[in-house]
């Protein structure tokens, strides 16, 4: 059994920051600071057509005119964006036929965290496209893939082999002004993911990409865009471990879904970067955006995720359920110690018929930290019949940390349904007792406890995340009550 | 095995235990009995070192170790286990997870590597078995939505998984119908071994005609008043406890 709830709290009395290691490889890297010249560069870089160039300037033009938005439960010193290298890449870049000719170092890294290729590769059945930075370095099973027409390559590739799936749906579910931290991705994104799922094919294996901050003061800005056309489904995981650093690291990434008639795309992360210390001094800020259109009638799409990381979270995945007989899912867990903040939630938009969405969210707050659930659930006139589910659960570990629910509701018609539950609730005193009293001790036993209370997410992941979730969640609150 | 002397307890400042002296061996079954509020379920807690209460004076020995110096979880290893007269719920926590989780924290503590999965898979299918108990409980969360009689069962079924060298139940046999007490009383005396030694509490002498002890105590205002055979608890439940009362 690998999920051995004991080794996993083996594992939590380690202590330090697990990833916190970084791997020094060579580096071509922009200029600090951004200006019009470094979108070229980026863009030059990357041999990019012009029209992409030209939407990237836009976002940046745009970009130029926005403002920082301060309505989340957030506090953080500004941010400098002049301060920042935008565009970081391995710098030997050949196309590779074998593990043997990946850099040694970069092998060593995916040791540490565990995701050797080649071990992906025989035992697991997933397809991994691992990406150090910004430039994909391995992208494995596409053969397999390529067979059934499926395409899952970085961004990069995708610009380059497939341009006009890219520019049909680029920045239709996100426009590049959507928000200030999109506009940002837009005009600066390095790489990032790419995947079609064709017509009436269910992709066979799990896709799964492992995103890596790896360099000081390289802001991250994935760009991930997935498009199940008519009839297919995929699920895609995603997850994340960052390398430990002194500065704030800005991290904005973008990922588009786009399901058409009768498509499912089902999408799972674990984001684990690096928290900041004790005192909360470093750690990553996390300025997300992710969303997803259920464009054809009876299509769907689910969020799952795992937030255990980041100094600052902020992030929404959310649905657009445009077509009829739609469904929109979210399950999350959230958990914040030290002082970290979270300012997470979902957005379920309902234009079609009949559509359907959940939003399950489990909130654990330890520390210091401040965890707040942000929640829009909108039913518009057309959306006749609709129904929504929130449930907002908040679980409290010592009397210093904060909890916050604002869940937003619009309803424009009569005939559609909104339900919302929320809880607060504390590890109680008579449960540890319990726990205690059968040999286990307090750790193991909030470890314990704070799985149980999340089960109802992590029974939604795929099995290999909902394993390394486990771990997470129990490492993520380690010395949390004392 | 264990040895108790002189024990004096509080909580918020207020005395509940006043004094109390007990000896058990291996192999035996104590009973403790009395009226409510005397002080019995405190006793259990002081054993197994539930920290709201205040140990004034007095020790606790037990095979040789002082429990009072231990956390509630080294107890626990060290063989104390307690049958809560009111189990808690942990949602979302199968009977298994929770089981392995203790077996192996117990396995830790005395330097043992985890018990294989099919291993335990096997010890769990074995325990159900002997007590009788149905299959699914094992895959429910810890108490969720369990019954009275379900929760006093599968805290008989944890006590058979880890085989504890004295096992304190404490009123297991209250909210019980007649059907759900045999099986507790049965599990019980399944487990009866010659080196191993149960701690019974209870108000009523019901449970004491399938669980047989060997020595009786009577417990009153914090102190045991009287200490006797098996005959002493036909001898309460006929005379009641305004007898012992009188007496006090």
């Amino acid at each position: 059994m690998e999920n051995d709830p004991n080794n996993i709290l083996d594992e939590v009395t380690k202590g330090e920051y697990k990833y916190g290691f970084y791997t020094d490889i060579e580096m071509e890297t922009a200029p600090k600071g951004l200006s019009e010249d470094t979108i070229r560069f980026i863009s030059a870089k990357k041999n990019e057509p012009g029209w992409l160039l030209e939407f990237r300037l836009n976002a940046y033009r745009k970009w130029l005119g926005m403002t920082e938005p301060t309505w989340a439960h957030l506090h953080h010193p500004p941010i400098n964006y002049q301060d920042i290298i935008y565009y970081a890449a391995p710098k030997k870049k050949k196309e590779l036929a074998s593990l043997d000719e990946v850099d040694p170092e970069l092998i060593e890294t995916f040791n540490k965290l565990g995701i050797s290729l080649e071990e992906q590769k025989r035992l697991t059945g997933v397809a991994v496209d691992a990406v150090i930075d910004s430039v994909s370095v391995k992208t494995t099973f596409s053969e397999t893939l390529e067979k059934q027409g499926i395409i899952f390559c970085s961004f990069s590739e995708a610009v380059q082999k497939v341009p006009d799936l890219v520019k049909q749906y680029l920045g239709t579910v996100v426009p590049s002004d959507d928000n200030y931290f999109a506009a940002l991705n837009s005009a600066v994104f390095s790489d990032g993911s790419f995947c079609y799922i064709p017509k009436g094919v269910r992709c066979p294996i799990e896709l799964s990409t492992y995103f890596r901050i790896n360099a000081a003061n390289t802001g991250q800005f994935e760009r991930t865009l997935i498009i199940g056309d008519e009839g297919s489904y995929v699920s895609y995981m995603e997850g994340c471990t960052a390398p430990m650093r002194d500065e704030n690291q800005l991290h904005a990434a973008i990922v588009e879904i786009i399901a058409l008639k009768d498509a499912e795309v089902k999408y799972s992360t674990v984001q684990n970067w690096y928290p900041g210390n004790k005192q909360g001094e470093g750690g990553i800020y996390n300025f997300v955006t992710k969303r997803g259109i259920c464009k054809g009638n009876n299509s769907k799409i689910s969020w799952t995720q795992v937030e255990t990381g980041s100094a600052i979270t902020w992030k929404y995945p959310s649905v657009v359920l445009m077509g009829d007989n739609t469904v929109g899912e979210f399950y999350s867990v959230a958990v914040t110690n030290n002082y970290q903040q979270a300012d997470t939630g979902s957005k379920m938009i309902h234009l079609g018929r009949n559509s359907k969405s959940t939003i399950i969210s489990k909130g654990i707050s330890a520390g210091h930290s401040s965890n707040s659930y942000r929640g829009l659930v909108k039913m518009t006139k057309r959306a006749l019949n609709s129904r929504n589910f929130s449930q907002c659960d908040s679980l409290l570990l010592g009397d210093k940390c904060g909890a916050h629910t604002f869940p937003y509701i619009k309803t424009e018609n009569q005939s559609s349904i909104v339900e919302h539950e929320a809880t607060t609730s504390k590890i109680s005193d008579d449960q540890l007792f319990y726990c205690n009293q059968r040999g286990i001790s307090t750790e193991s036993a909030i470890g314990l406890i704070v799985n149980g209370y999340a089960r109802e997410v992590l029974k939604q992941l795929p099995m290999e995340f909902a394993v390394e979730a486990q771990k997470l969640l129990a490492i993520s609150l380690e010395g949390s009550v004392g | 095995m264990l040895s108790i002397k002189n024990l004096r307890a509080s909580i918020n400042g207020k005395e509940i235990l006043r004094g109390i002296n007990l000896e058990i061996r291996p192999g035996e079954v104590h009973a403790i009995m009395g009226p409510n509020g005397t002080g019995k379920s405190t006793l259990a807690s002081v054993i197994a070192g539930r920290d709201i209460f205040e140990v004034e004076e007095g020790e606790i020995i037990f095979r040789g170790k002082n429990l009072l110096e231990m956390p509630v979880e080294d107890r626990s290893s060290e063989g104390i286990f307690l049958s809560f007269q009111y189990p808690v719920e942990i949602p979302g926590v199968s009977i298994t997870n929770f089981m392995r989780t203790a077996v192996n924290e117990q396995r830790k503590y005395h330097g043992l590597d985890p018990m294989p999965a099919n291993e335990f898979l096997a010890k769990m299918e074995e325990k159900k078995r002997m007590l009788d108990i149905h299959a699914k409980l094992a895959n429910r969360s810890v108490n969720e939505g369990f019954s009275g009689g379900e929760k006093k069962k599968n805290e008989i079924f944890q006590m058979a998984m880890l085989e504890p060298a004295l096992a304190i139940l404490d009123e297991t046999d209250s909210g019980l119908d007649i059907d759900a007490l045999k099986v507790v009383a049965n599990g019980v005396n399944k487990l009866r071994r010659p080196d191993n030694a149960f701690l019974v509490i209870t108000h009523y002498q019901r449970l004491l005609d399938y669980i047989v002890p060997d020595i009786v105590h009577v417990l009153f205002d914090g102190r045991i008043v009287r200490s006797g055979g098996k005959e002493l608890a036909m001898e309460l439940e006929e005379k009641g406890y305004e007898w012992i009362k009188a007496e006090a």
